[in-house]
C-alpha cells in the first residue's frame, strides 16, 4: 500500500513539473521580413497555412504557386489547408511551428502581433500602395496584409424583387420591411433567409457598423460608446433583424437551415434576400450555374440607411496574411505575401475588392459605383480595444450566440422583450469597457 | 518485493505463502545474484512503462495543465499570462447564470432513466432464446458505433420541418410540418431523444454481458420452483447485474452533466439547449477566457466526482453472491 502511495505522489509531481514547462516561450523582440531585391536569388521552402480548403483541394492554389515559381524559381511553396482554421491555428501558435505564411487568427491580440509575426514595413510606406494597413499596424509597423477586401451587403434575387414590384433599393429599414412584405404577399419566395443553423451568417450583421452613420470612426465609437444606445449602429442593425423575424418574413423553421442549400435556393428565387458580404456573390453565382439558374439574377445592395441621401458601405479586409516570426525563410515568405497580394489575381478571381489602392472595383460593385454608394474604410485604431471589450463582456459581436437569442425572442421561442434585450447588451458592453485597457 | 516467488506455474493456485525453506521442491534457491534480482524487480515496471507514459502524457499532464491554467488569466495564445489566484473560481461562483445551464441536464437525466429502462428491457428479452437474437443485438448496438458528428448531421435532417420525422408521422395521419428544434422544450426533448438513440446500445451490451454471466442452472432451478419471467427478472437478473446497473447510473449521471457533442453540432447551444460544456467551450474559444474556462472545467470535474462519491455512499457496491 505504502509503495503505491509514493508512486502516485511521484507521478503527480512529474505531471506538475511537465505542466510547468509548457506554455509561453515566444521572443518579444521584433523581426522584419524584408522584400528581396532580386527574385531569382530568393530561395527556400515555405509552408502557407490557409483556411481556403476548397481552393487547395481543387488545385487552384497550386496553380497560383506555379505562376509564382515563374518569378521566384527557387522558392518551394507548400500549402497546409485547415478546416477549423481559427481553433486549430490558435493551438499551433503556442509552439514555434505555425508555418512560414499564415492568416492572422482573430484571437491574436493586436498588441501581440510583434511577438508572433515579422513586420512587413512601416505603415507610412505601405499605406501609399495598399488598403487596410491600419488593421494590422502596431506602433507604426504593419504585420499583415489582406489579399482582398469585401463590403457587406444584401444578396438578393433581382427577378423576385422585381416581381414584387420593388425596383429601387430601400433607403430606410422601414422601406426594407415594406419591400420584404411585398415579396411575401406577391411571390412564393422566402423574403429573408437567416441561416440561423449555420450560425456564422448571423454574426455578419455586425458588419453593418459604419454603414448607418457613414462615419469612418465607427469602430472607435464602438469602443467608447454604447453600440446599442439610442442611435448605436448595432441597435439599428439588430432592430431590423428583429423586425424581419418578428413579422415572419423569414424561413418557416430557422433552426434547421442549410447554408449550402441556401445558395442555389436564392439563385432559383426560392429565397429573396440574405445579409452577407460581397465575397459571397461568386459562391452564389457558381451555385446558380450548377442549379441551372441565371447567375445574373443575383444582385447586391447596401444596408438601407442613407446619410444626406447617400449610402455608405464599409470595406473590410479578409484574413490578413502574415509572416511567422519563427520562419527560417522570411524573404521567401515575404515574396509570397507580396506576390499573392499584387500579382496573383486572387482578389479578381473572387470578385473582391483588391488590396491595391489603384486597382479597379470588381464588377459586382459596379451598381454601387453607378448609384453613388460611397465605400469607406473604417479607422481601426481602437480595433484591439473593441475585441477586448467584446471578450470581457462575453457579448460576442462577432459570434452568433446573442443574435440567435435575438431571433429566438423575435419568433417567440424565448420570452423577452427586444428593448430590454438590447439595453442589457449595452449595459454589459459599457460596464466591460470601463474595466478594459485603462 | 517481499519474498521471491518460484516461477513454477503449478504453484499458481497455492494461496498461502509458506516460508521458502519449507518448500519441498524445487530445491531452495539461495538468494539470487544481485543482477537477477534487479531485473526481477524491474520487469513489471518495464511492462508498465508504455501504458504509464501514455497515461501521464495524455491524461494527467493535461489535467495538471488545466489546473494550472485555472489560476491564471490566460487567453489561450498570448505568451503572457499572469497568476490571478482564485479569481476565476470566485467569478464562477458569483455568476449564477453560469449554473443555470445545468437545468438542461435535467432533460438528459430524464432521458437516461428511459435509456436504462429500455436497455434493461431489451437485454433481458434478448438474453432468452429468441429468433433473430443476434440480428436484434446488432441493430440495438449499431448506433453506438456511429461517429457522433455524423449522428448530429443525420438528425438535423431528421428533425427538419417536413423532414423524416414529419413524413413518418404524416403516414400515421398526424399533422406534418413541425419545427422540432424550434422551442426550448421540444428542442431539448428532441436532442435528449437522439442521445438515448445513440447510447442505449452501450448500456444494452453491458447489461447483456452481465446477464449472460449468471449461471443457467439458476433459471432452471427457479423454473422448477414455479417462478415466472417477472420473478426471474426480479430475483435473479436484477440482483445479479447490480454492479453493472449502478455503474450505468453513475455513467449516465456524469454523462448528463457533461453533454456536449449532440447539442453542439445540432444547435450550437441555441434555443436554450446550451449545456455546461458548450458554455465552457464558448468561454475558452469564443471569448478567449481560457483561464476561466479551465476553472469551469475543474468545477465540473469536482461536481461529477462529488455526485459519484455520494452515489457510492448511498448505494454501496456489495459483492454479488447468487450461488
Amino acid at each position: 500500500m505504502n509503495h503505491r502511495k509514493t508512486l502516485t505522489g511521484t507521478l503527480l509531481a512529474a505531471a506538475l513539473l511537465a505542466s510547468g514547462c509548457t506554455g509561453g516561450g515566444g521572443s518579444s523582440k521584433g523581426a522584419d521580413a524584408e522584400a528581396a531585391d532580386d527574385p531569382a536569388q530568393v530561395s527556400g521552402s515555405i509552408t502557407v497555412l490557409t483556411h481556403r480548403t476548397d481552393i487547395v483541394q481543387d488545385g487552384t492554389m497550386q496553380k497560383y504557386a506555379d505562376v509564382f515559381n515563374k518569378t521566384y524559381p527557387k522558392v518551394k511553396v507548400k500549402f497546409d489547408a485547415i478546416t477549423d482554421y481559427e481553433a486549430e491555428v490558435k493551438i499551433r501558435m503556442n509552439t514555434d511551428n505555425y508555418g512560414d505564411v499564415l492568416m492572422i487568427p482573430a484571437v491574436i491580440k493586436k498588441n501581440d502581433y510583434p511577438k508572433f509575426f515579422a513586420s512587413l514595413g512601416t505603415q507610412k510606406e505601405l499605406s501609399q500602395k495598399y488598403r487596410f494597413t491600419d488593421f494590422t499596424a502596431v506602433d507604426g509597423k504593419v504585420y499583415g496584409q489582406s489579399p482582398m477586401g469585401a463590403a457587406p451587403g444584401f444578396l438578393y434575387n433581382k427577378r423576385i424583387w422585381a416581381e414584387a414590384g420593388v425596383t429601387d433599393w430601400p433607403t430606410t429599414p422601414a422601406e426594407f420591411l415594406t419591400a420584404l412584405k411585398a415579396i411575401k404577399s406577391k411571390t412564393d419566395a422566402v423574403p429573408y433567409y437567416t441561416n440561423f443553423a449555420a450560425q456564422w451568417p448571423l454574426s455578419q450583421w455586425t458588419a453593418v457598423n459604419g454603414s448607418v452613420s457613414c462615419d469612418t470612426e465607427a469602430t472607435t465609437r464602438l469602443a467608447e460608446g454604447n453600440p446599442w444606445g439610442e442611435d448605436g449602429e448595432l441597435r439599428v442593425a439588430d432592430q431590423l433583424l428583429y423586425d424581419i423575424v418578428h413579422q415572419k418574413l423569414i424561413e418557416k423553421d430557422p433552426t434547421t437551415t442549410n447554408w449550402e442549400n441556401s445558395k442555389p435556393q436564392l439563385a432559383k428565387g426560392e429565397i429573396a434576400t440574405a445579409w452577407l458580404g460581397s465575397w459571397a456573390v461568386i459562391q452564389f453565382r457558381q451555385a446558380a450555374e450548377k442549379a441551372g439558374a441565371d447567375p445574373d439574377d443575383i444582385g447586391f445592395m447596401p444596408f438601407p440607411a442613407r446619410v444626406d441621401g447617400k449610402a455608405c458601405a464599409t470595406v473590410n479586409p479578409d484574413y490578413n496574411q502574415a509572416v511567422s516570426i519563427h520562419s527560417k525563410h522570411k524573404e521567401a515568405a515575404r515574396a509570397w505575401v507580396d506576390w499573392f497580394t499584387d500579382k496573383s489575381g486572387y482578389a479578381q478571381d473572387n470578385l473582391s475588392i483588391s488590396t491595391l489602392k489603384d486597382a479597379p472595383l470588381p464588377e459586382v460593385l459596379k451598381p454601387y459605383e453607378e448609384k453613388g454608394v460611397e465605400l469607406i474604410e473604417l479607422d481601426d485604431a481602437e480595433g484591439a480595444k473593441v475585441k477586448e471589450i467584446d471578450n470581457a463582456s462575453e457579448v460576442g459581436i462577432n459570434a452568433p450566440a446573442y443574435r440567435q437569442e435575438l431571433v429566438d425572442i423575435a419568433r417567440g421561442a424565448k420570452d423577452g422583450d427586444i428593448d430590454d434585450f438590447l439595453d442589457d447588451l449595452g449595459k454589459r458592453w459599457t460596464e466591460a469597457a470601463k474595466t478594459v485597457g485603462s | 518485493m517481499p519474498h521471491a516467488r518460484t516461477t513454477s506455474p503449478s504453484h499458481a493456485t497455492e494461496k498461502v505463502a509458506r516460508p521458502s525453506t519449507a518448500a519441498p521442491r524445487p530445491p531452495t534457491p539461495r538468494r539470487a545474484p544481485r543482477g537477477v534480482r534487479l531485473w526481477r524487480g524491474l520487469t513489471p515496471w518495464l511492462f508498465l512503462a508504455v501504458p504509464l507514459a501514455l497515461l501521464i502524457t495524455f491524461t494527467y499532464a493535461p489535467v495538471a495543465n488545466m489546473l494550472a491554467y485555472s489560476f491564471t488569466d490566460w487567453d489561450g495564445v498570448s505568451p503572457e499570462l499572469s497568476y490571478t489566484g482564485t479569481d476565476n473560481y470566485v467569478e464562477i461562483f458569483t455568476r449564477p447564470e453560469l449554473f443555470r445551464v445545468f437545468f438542461v441536464s435535467g432533460y438528459y437525466l430524464a432521458a437516461s432513466a428511459v435509456q436504462i429502462a429500455l436497455a434493461l428491457y431489451f437485454a433481458t428479452v434478448l438474453s432468452f432464446n429468441l429468433r433473430f437474437r443476434n440480428l436484434f443485438k446488432g441493430i440495438l448496438f449499431f448506433p453506438y458505433l456511429i461517429n457522433g458528428v455524423a449522428i448530429g448531421f443525420v438528425f438535423l435532417y431528421f428533425f427538419q420541418d417536413g423532414g423524416t420525422l414529419d413524413s413518418v408521422l404524416a403516414l400515421f395521419g398526424h399533422e406534418s410540418d413541425r419545427a422540432w428544434l424550434g422551442t426550448e422544450t421540444s428542442a431539448n426533448v428532441s436532442l435528449a431523444g437522439v442521445s438515448v438513440w445513440r447510447y442505449m446500445g452501450l448500456n444494452f451490451v453491458l447489461f447483456l454481458g452481465a446477464i449472460q454471466s449468471i449461471p443457467g442452472e439458476l433459471y432452471e432451478a427457479a423454473e422448477l420452483d414455479g417462478a415466472n419471467r417477472w420473478h426471474r427478472f426480479r430475483y435473479i437478473i436484477a440482483p445479479g447485474i447490480r454492479p453493472v446497473l449502478s455503474l450505468s447510473v453513475i455513467l449516465s449521471i456524469s454523462g448528463s452533466l457533461s453533454v456536449f457533442e449532440i447539442p453542439y453540432i445540432m444547435t450550437g447551444g441555441a434555443t436554450g439547449t446550451e449545456t455546461f460544456v458548450i458554455q465552457t467551450v464558448k468561454l475558452a474559444f469564443q471569448f478567449n477566457k481560457t483561464g476561466l474556462a479551465s476553472a469551469a472545467a475543474v468545477v465540473l470535474l469536482l461536481i461529477i466526482l462529488a455526485v459519484t462519491w455520494l452515489q457510492r455512499r448511498l448505494v454501496p457496491d456489495d459483492r454479488v453472491d447468487l450461488v
